[in-house]
């Protein structure tokens, strides 16, 4: 390893770390204001589906596939039925993963 | 009683919390383990070495941010570029911190910096959905540990095996493992969307995610993220109103 990346290492670990940490540092000293909490309410839902949306409509990235063919639409479809029907999320994993596997080796 | 029949769980007692938590992971760990290992094979090619490949998935442990760095060393960026980068490319973890303070406020603050250090994506939507949970077990945060140790250590283990191998292995990429995060992040916000509130924030986050895709350095995730919190708020006041009218 040499200097230069010893240093971009460290580098990366102490904002990754820093951006991480900050709130968890505070610890019991602070106490939100009641709109943060109920701000932060909605975090998961929004930053989880930010990260989905795209992923499924857009599998390569680029090229919009939302049509019946996309085998990632499909197992997240499948996913999100299971889940809505109340099933134990690794039920809705595992169902989703199986029709998604299913339409490749359907499609391939 | 509920108390005491609670802390007498065996299912709430620290190893059940944490092997539940590792085994919850499961999934995203399938869903990591291509990621690590490509990770690790563009590492020679980038100009990385095998040491600092290593060193990078032990103690920066952020895959987007680790790839990026890859693509900017491969352009020879400078120090300044890649640690800002990384910055700007992580933000959205300070919303998972600000989400789970109120959960682990109480701990020590050892415990609070080893969580934070392991604070992923992935630990994070599995573990806000354990903390939400109704049961009153006082150790949630060994749910956390166990989730945290168990993508950790996938995540180090590809980065060896790529790193060893040195190529690509393309039975394993050809599998599609990726889709387990998807499978993963649908069946948790699913049952989630309850009221209208959640389901803009849902909307209104995919629709900016998608808008701001080409945005750099994962920015428009992180619009999208704020932009859903921004409506669940709004539509959340309008309901408080027509109540009190």
């Amino acid at each position: 390893m040499t200097r230069q990346e010893l240093l971009i290492i460290l580098g990366m670990t102490a904002v990754t770390f820093g951006v991480r940490y900050s709130f968890f540092v505070l610890g019991d000293r602070v106490s939100f204001p009641a709109w943060v909490r109920r701000a932060l309410h909605y975090v998961p839902v929004a930053v989880l589906t930010a990260i989905v949306v795209p992923m499924v409509l857009l599998p390569d990235g680029v090229h919009w596939q939302v049509n019946w063919r996309n085998a990632w639409l499909a197992g997240a479809l499948t996913s999100g039925v299971l889940a809505w029907r109340r099933l134990h999320l690794l039920a809705a994993i595992g169902g989703g993963m199986g029709v998604y596997f299913l339409w490749r080796v359907l499609g391939a | 009683m509920p108390e005491l029949a609670t802390s007498l769980d065996p299912r709430y007692s620290r190893t059940g919390e944490f092997w539940r938590g590792a085994l919850d992971t499961l999934p995203m760990m399938l869903g990591a383990a291509p990621f690590g290992l490509i990770f690790g094979t563009l590492a020679a090619p980038s100009g990385l070495s095998s040491g600092g490949a290593l060193a990078m998935s032990l103690v920066v442990f952020a895959g987007s941010s680790q790839f990026i760095a890859l693509s900017l060393l491969a352009g020879q960026a400078g120090l300044v570029v890649i640690v800002l980068t990384t910055f700007v490319v992580n933000l959205r973890h300070a919303l998972y911190s600000a989400s789970l303070l109120p959960f682990v406020a109480e701990l020590s603050q050892g415990w609070r910096a080893l969580l934070a250090f392991w604070l992923t994506d992935e630990t994070y939507a599995v573990v806000q959905l354990r903390y939400g949970a109704d049961d009153a077990s006082p150790n949630k945060h060994w749910f956390q540990l166990g989730s945290s140790v168990a993508m950790y250590t996938n995540w180090f283990a590809w980065t060896v095996v790529g790193v060893v191998l040195g190529r690509s292995m393309p039975q394993l990429q050809r599998l599609g493992l990726e889709f387990a995060m998807a499978a993963t992040f649908t069946g948790i916000v699913v049952p989630l969307l309850r009221n209208r509130p959640m389901v803009a924030a849902a909307l209104v986050a995919a629709g900016v995610a998608l808008l701001g895709r080409d945005l750099p350095y994962k920015l428009g995730l992180m619009l999208a993220a704020l932009a859903g919190v921004a409506a669940g708020m709004a539509l959340e006041a309008r309901a408080d109103q027509k109540e009190a009218r």
